[in-house]
């Protein structure tokens, strides 16, 4: 591209920004054509020229996903029979604009044997884990990346597990169902019938006796553990000794099993790395394996505080695919209003869960944790009576929702002591959503808002501006307490919102008190929502909750699709290819989740520098992680 | 603020408003607060007031019907008059195929001599430690065989061996699902047309019809129910030994008609067989 004048391409529409892309890059970029795809190719020798562009030109300014899909066959003895699984790996990027509208998707392509793609992190600071991850996971090198190592698994781990040709410790078939498990389905455990001995590999010349960590070298540098730390400091200055602390992995702060290395100066931070990955159980290989409904339920366990957003969103996705077949039809009205009920009331507890436990991090130890537990009970009864489980809903499907909304919340007593409640669906609801949650909320307003320690302790610490927060993808309430009113449920609307009235929040601050405050606020606005979406239930009582019939392993049309909803942390996207059988697929070709909390801990680093060691604790708070979904 | 407290006062409050209010809610009830179902439903509600904790596990939340703990598989009951423990499950393998985490293990039902398969399940397995409680099998069965159970207690001191349930285990009358589900249960009911299985249901209907009536089940009163409190049987709680006790007589008034069809099937198959080989 020469210097010449660029016109002001922020206010094209999706299709005008592609085509007035390929006009300046005509030998760059060009269609994606493959059947079901949408969005461009890239040749990756200019991959960083057209991201700079996307992002100065065009606008786009917020990277939400990267990530890599392997269209290798996975068993090279018996290759699929699809122009799409071409031997190649591919990476897969979703840009958007602040300011709202469709995604700017362009993929490159690599070689899979000498996988190299130039890295994004100059053009988006956002896409910094998620290229580690496609690293990690997929071996794909991206030169100029500053910190390219793993970051979910550990570094004496035996190949890129998200590889088609990797099989896992008890590999037992490509794809779901297994067929040993009828019509002869004589049970065993897996773990008696281990093909490798023990559920791990290490590389051909790894010596478990010899083992050494590199990442934590710092770390016992720090400890003075054969290294001079008089070295490490800088006797220039005031005489101050620089400390690396290990914070976690076993932390109550760490909201689970996460872990901070932190280079102290005296009090201050110096540097901050987070290391995560303890919980990774990759949940997208499963994914891969499962058939797309198989996936429905795994979902629940990625965010378990919110598991029906969660549903929400992958629904969305497979929904998008089904899109392309012949016989698809959307789901009902009744059902678009459940699942929103369902939405909001999730982004409720959530909330009331994140302020608790940001003032058990602040130090006020479980007494305004129990609090908002307390309320939190009330929505979960109606989860439980309505989904069959308060944490792991499983509630979604793909057309509709699982189940009506019962009339009665009854109970049966079973066990022994069982106490019996009984209340009317409808009823219950009102109360809840007229007078039980907001007086919740003020009340939780009224006792923490004002206090002078939570407001010293968390005014100005953990700042992020509005410009930082948008480089480094920073989603949900975490962006817009930087001041940027980006809200998917606006920006890029779903389901029943277009017709709802409710504002986005924004608070300009950008620090851990901003970020409290914003939570309250969302949850006010979720109590709006709520009270539109009551009449809508009753207006629809009675009417279909599933669209077509309900199938059992449905056959998803081939192509691509990305779903995303605004969940309670954050934006949760769902990219989903279907591939290799041109009749549709069972199971997803490939499954990503693009996870809030992994993603927003990517300014963790930024918000921490400068900040106190007691301070990090109310930062990581202020994020509101949950492991499930960060490690995957 | 002005950094004097006043903030801290006026949170101060709330906390000093929920301990008072635990004890006026004490008082309330004058002693009678725990243990008391009556109680049970306010204070467990929207609108209770102070500490909210159950005293588990001298008393215990009641789970609603469509709660979904580990799945059992539905049997008719021991006191049937027809076909007592009888399973529901034809192994036809959709919930096999539908597990997410792949922990159901069906051995289809063979005949030992035409080797054709036959719609009872040889042996049927679920390793409780992998079953991720989805509900999708209940979900998704056609024959209402397989249910959600609610008893959430299963803890035992050994995984290896107690923790895969055989079929025997697995197995719980009808009765059982009609009294952890009464609402569901007529839903249920209705869709197929009558309180049998599917297949029973079925051929009801045909034999009705050829005596020139239709099949009009009563779907305001279970009959299981009924029979019980007309004292047929004295079945309390569903026992092992009672229901042995009540197996033993009942196997001889198994429908004579049913064993003749389903020999005559049986000898069909074995001809055809013969004259294939």
């Amino acid at each position: 591209m020469t210097d010449q004048v660029i016109p002001n391409l922020k206010d094209t529409d999706i299709d005008g920004a592609v085509e007035a892309l390929k006009d300046m890059f005509p030998d760059a970029v060009s269609d994606d054509t493959r059947e079901g795809y949408s969005g461009v190719m890239v040749d990756k020798s200019r991959l960083v020229e057209v991201a700079r562009t996307l992002r100065d030109h065009f606008g786009f300014d917020y990277l939400s996903s990267a990530t890599a899909v392997d269209y290798g066959q996975p068993v090279p003895d018996d290759p699929i029979d699809d122009p799409v699984i071409d031997g190649s790996m591919e990476m897969v990027y979703h840009a958007y604009r602040t300011s709202g509208g469709p995604a700017m998707c362009f993929k490159t392509k690599t070689d899979r044997d000498q996988a190299e793609v130039p890295s994004l992190i100059g053009v988006w600071r956002g896409a910094d884990f998620q290229e580690r991850e496609a690293f990690d996971l997929f071996g794909i090198r991206f030169p100029g990346h500053p910190n390219l190592k793993r970051i979910l698994l550990w570094d004496g781990f035996q190949g890129h597990p998200m590889r088609k040709d990797w099989k896992e410790a008890y590999y037992e078939d490509e794809q779901k169902p297994f067929g040993s498990r009828w019509p002869g389905g004589h049970v065993h455990r897996a773990e008696e019938k281990n093909a490798y001995g023990k559920n791990v590999q290490y590389p051909a010349d790894f010596d478990l006796g010899k083992l050494t960590d590199v990442s934590e070298e710092r770390l016992y540098a720090g400890m003075g553990l054969g290294v001079n730390v008089e070295d490490l400091s800088d006797n220039t200055a005031l005489k101050t000794d620089r400390l690396v602390v290990n914070l976690g992995p076993h932390h109550p702060s760490t909201h689970g099993v996460f872990r901070m290395i932190i280079t102290l100066d005296g009090e201050t931070i110096d540097e901050l790395e987070p290391v995560m990955g303890y919980l990774h159980r990759n949940h997208e290989k499963i994914g891969e394996r499962n058939t797309f409904l198989h996936n429905m339920p795994f979902t629940d366990r990625l965010d378990y505080i919110s598991s029906m957003s969660n549903n929400l969103g992958y629904a969305m996705a497979v929904e998008g695919l089904l899109e392309n077949g012949k016989r698809y039809s959307p789901p009902t009205y009744r059902a678009e209003v459940i699942r929103v009920l369902m939405a909001e009331l999730t982004r409720i507890t959530n909330h009331l869960w994140a302020i608790g436990f940001l003032l058990n991090d602040l130090g006020a130890f479980f007494t305004p944790a129990l609090y908002a537990i307390a309320e939190r009970e009330k929505i979960l009864d109606f989860f439980e009576a309505t989904a069959g489980s308060r944490l792991m809903c499983n509630y979604m499907r793909f057309g509709g929702v699982a189940s009506d909304v019962p009339d009665r919340l009854t109970s049966v007593a079973n066990l022994v002591n069982d106490q019996v409640r009984d209340f009317n669906t409808m009823d219950y609801l009102t109360e809840l959503i007229n007078e039980s949650l907001p007086s919740a909320v003020d009340e939780l307003d009224e006792y923490l808002t004002d206090s002078e320690i939570i407001r010293s302790r968390t005014i100005g610490v953990g700042h992020m501006s509005a410009q930082q927060a948008i480089d480094y993808s920073a989603a949900g309430p975490l962006l817009r307490a930087s001041g940027v009113p980006y809200d998917v449920r606006r920006a890029d609307p779903y389901s029943i919102y277009p017709e709802l009235d409710f504002e986005v929040c924004t608070r300009p601050g950008g620090d851990i008190y901003d970020r409290y405050l914003i939570r309250l606020d969302e949850m006010r606005e979720s109590i709006r929502i709520l009270k539109q979406v009551l009449p809508r239930l009753e207006r629809t009582r009675g009417e279909n909750i599933f669209a077509g019939s309900k199938q059992h392993t449905p056959r998803i049309p081939i192509g691509e699709s990305y779903g995303r909803v605004e969940n309670p942390k954050g934006e949760l996207g769902y990219y989903v290819v279907s591939a290799g059988d041109k009749k549709g697929t069972q199971n997803p070709w490939r499954y990503h989740v693009r996870a809030p909390s992994f993603i927003n801990l990517t300014p963790l680093g930024l918000m921490s520098t400068g900040q106190k060691v007691a301070d990090v604790v109310a930062v990581l708070g202020s994020i509101d992680i949950v492991l499930g979904e960060t490690d995957r | 603020m002005n950094g004097m407290g006043t903030g801290i006062l006026k949170g101060l409050r709330v906390t000093l408003k929920h301990f008072v209010d635990t004890f006026v809610d004490d008082m309330k009830y004058a002693g009678n607060k725990y243990f008391n179902q009556d109680t049970f439903e306010e204070r467990q509600g929207l609108s209770g007031k102070g500490i909210y904790t159950v005293q588990y596990p001298e008393e215990k939340i009641a789970v609603p019907e469509r709660f979904r703990f580990v799945p059992f598989l539905v049997v008719n009951d021991y006191d049937d008059p027809v076909a007592p423990g009888d399973d529901w499950c034809t192994s036809c393998g959709i919930c096999a195929k539908v597990c997410p985490p792949q922990c159901i293990w069906i051995v289809r039902g063979e005949d030992p001599e035409t080797g054709r398969p036959v719609p009872q399940p040889e042996a049927f397995y679920i390793d409780i430690d992998i079953c991720m409680n989805c509900g999708f099998c209940a979900e998704f069965c056609p024959f209402d065989a397989i249910k959600m159970d609610h008893d959430y207690e299963l803890a035992s001191y050994d995984r290896t061996g107690e923790h895969i349930y055989d079929k025997e285990k697995l197995s719980k009358e009808f009765s059982y699902w009609y009294s952890i589900a009464p609402s569901r249960v007529v839903e249920e009911a209705k869709d197929r047309g009558g309180w049998e299985h599917k297949d029973v249901i079925k051929e009801k209907k045909k034999a009705a019809k050829k005596g020139g009536a239709a099949y009009e089940p009563d779907f305001s009163v279970y009959p299981g129910e009924v029979r019980r409190e007309s004292g047929g049987v004295a079945l309390a709680e569903g026992t092992a030994a009672v229901a042995e006790a009540v197996e033993a007589p009942a196997e001889e008034t198994v429908d004579e008609d049913r064993l003749e069809r389903a020999q005559m099937l049986r000898q069909n198959a074995l001809e055809r067989k013969r004259a294939r080989s």
